[in-house]
């Protein structure tokens, strides 16, 4: 069997304590330190660089940090394979030849084990989990052949079919439309029973203060991670996005025009 | 009669031998292959199959050239050399194209000095660069028989965690999949395979053999058992006429297999090309 830990009812799911991971000497993430409950879901909101992908690697247990200790239910990440990564669009090959259906099965091949292929148990959860996102319909299709709410779906869905304890999403809403991104985050709330902790790194600083527990603000430190309303505030999001962040007061409130986004054009945020 | 045209080539058992030698090659380098071809391994393939040259070359000139021991001698180089340049991609001070390249043109080099130390050179080296698959042993053909099942076996026992990591490496880490260990694996069914195909394509034109039906099946279909079983059928037919036309018009064994093959692809290629107009 492919190692797989039980967790510790009594630590939290994710406690990172002092993590720092520089690249080449230069800093990508300095003494970041918080822990996360079962079943929370939190926003990680910053400026391209600020080490968002950087620190769900090290959460992920993919990259091991130059200093601190990260740990998942009371045990290192690399004993555990309930942590799933959903990475960039942009990063996947959609040329691939697998349909929706083999790439939720991926997500079974730790817990299926060496030189076992996937039993009737297995399908089950395949097609429980395409269900749970609303795509049943579409796993026998090839991936390329979908919509970028759809892409971000079956990939959720292999995080449950892996059995996903941790979910760390990495801009899943970057080039979505908004109802796809609406779905999306509403696909979220309803998962919010299953009691998977949720990770979100996103640009929208509106859909983060909605649909979020807590939203942290990083820039290569954490500047600040707490409630919504707490935590977006003109002074810590210019802090946090340098001259790269300008606030304006709009006539609904706050205007934050973020000027760092690069994927999909500018958004304009208003809280 | 067409029939007579068939069976012709085959009254003799060295044109039988190297028919069975050509479709089992073609198979193996097809499945191996389609893993090269997702994972943009080509220059890799390519590159290892050169590398072994000097080692083919050492075996060479100690057995006096004994063509059945030069298989053992191709195997061991292989893998060492799937296994070093694998270690070297890793390191960060020279781009990995570049380094690959600077290793297999120099390993390269040094086969052929080694090989020209000896007076009759030109033929064996030939055979080497190009191959010989009427050539072929009984014992060697059963060294394909034994080494292609090893890798069509272990391709398909760790079918899933391939798949796995060729599609998201990160997924196969945080399954905590043995990541490192079933890369080299793959660099070691890839040199066995290197190693099993030497005889019948030669060196110089085994990247044709990995990559070609690959890439022609992935033409076809969007799912990897079928791209896998789409190579192998076009592996295994253009063995098949590549050695006819080899009888037929005299031209050289190895060349003949890897330009049916290219035809196959071109075919393909223009076919999917004026469906989609």
């Amino acid at each position: 069997m492919y190692p797989h830990r039980n967790h510790q009812k009594d630590k939290p799911i994710l406690d990172v304590r002092d993590v720092s991971v520089r690249y080449n000497g230069r800093v990508a993430l300095e003494s970041i330190t918080f822990h996360l409950h079962v079943g929370e879901r939190i926003a990680v909101v910053g400026p391209n660089g600020a080490g968002k992908s950087t620190l769900f690697k090290v959460v992920s247990g993919v990259l091991q940090p130059n200093d601190g200790e990260v740990t998942i239910s009371g045990s290192q990440p690399t004993v555990h394979s309930c942590i799933a990564y959903i990475p960039q669009r942009s990063q996947v090959d959609w040329n691939f030849p697998v349909n929706v259906a083999d790439v939720v099965m991926m997500g079974r091949s730790a817990k299926l084990g060496p030189l076992n292929w996937p039993k009737k148990q297995d399908w089950d959860f395949v097609n429980h989990a395409l269900k749970t996102v609303e795509i049943d319909n579409l796993s026998k299709r090839q991936i390329s052949q979908l919509s970028g709410g759809q892409q971000q779906r079956m990939f959720i869905a292999r995080a449950l079919a892996q059995e996903a304890e941790l979910m760390l999403m990495d801009e899943p809403l970057t080039g979505l439309d908004t109802p796809a991104q609406e779905g999306l985050l509403n696909l979220l709330d309803t998962l919010r029973g299953q009691k998977v902790t949720v990770m979100v790194a996103t640009h929208d600083l509106e859909q983060a203060a909605k649909h979020f527990d807590r939203i942290m603000l990083l820039n290569k430190k954490i500047v600040a991670f707490g409630n919504p309303e707490n935590v977006l505030h003109s002074d810590n999001l210019l802090s946090a996005y340098g001259g790269r962040f300008r606030t304006v007061e709009g006539r609904e409130g706050l205007l934050a025009l973020d000027d760092s986004c690069c994927d999909e054009g500018e958004h304009d945020h208003v809280h | 009669m067409f029939i007579n045209w068939l069976l012709a080539p085959l009254q003799y058992e060295f044109m039988q031998r190297g028919m069975i030698a050509a479709v089992l090659v073609g198979i193996v380098c097809a499945v191996v292959g389609t893993y090269v071809v997702l994972r943009g391994m080509a220059f890799f393939g390519d590159a290892l199959a050169h590398t072994i040259l000097p080692g083919i070359a050492i075996g060479y000139l100690i057995t006096g050239g004994a063509r059945d021991t030069l298989f053992w001698w191709a195997l061991g180089t292989a893998v060492v050399a799937a296994l070093g340049i694998g270690a070297i991609s890793k390191q960060a001070e020279i781009k990995e194209d570049t380094a690959i390249g600077i290793i297999f043109a120099g390993m390269f080099a040094l086969g052929i000095a080694l090989i020209s130390t000896v007076r009759s050179y030109a033929v064996d080296l030939s055979h080497f660069l190009f191959g010989d698959v009427l050539g072929v042993s009984v014992q060697s053909l059963w060294l394909i028989i034994i080494f292609g099942a090893i890798v069509l076996l272990t391709i398909a026992a760790f079918y899933k965690e391939f798949l796995t990591l060729s599609f998201d490496p990160i997924l196969a880490a945080t399954l905590r999949l043995p990541v490192n260990l079933l890369n080299n694996l793959l660099l070691c069914l890839i040199a066995v395979t290197v190693a099993v195909s030497l005889q019948t394509v030669g060196v110089a034109l085994m990247v044709a053999m990995l990559v070609t039906p690959a890439a022609t099946a992935s033409l076809l279909t969007q799912r990897l058992p079928t791209m896998m079983a789409f190579s192998a059928f076009f592996a295994a037919l253009s063995g098949v006429i590549g050695l006819y036309l080899s009888y037929y018009l005299s031209i050289a064994s190895g060349a003949a297999i890897v330009l049916t093959a290219t035809a196959f692809f071109l075919l393909t290629f223009l076919w999917k090309r004026m469906k989609s107009v």
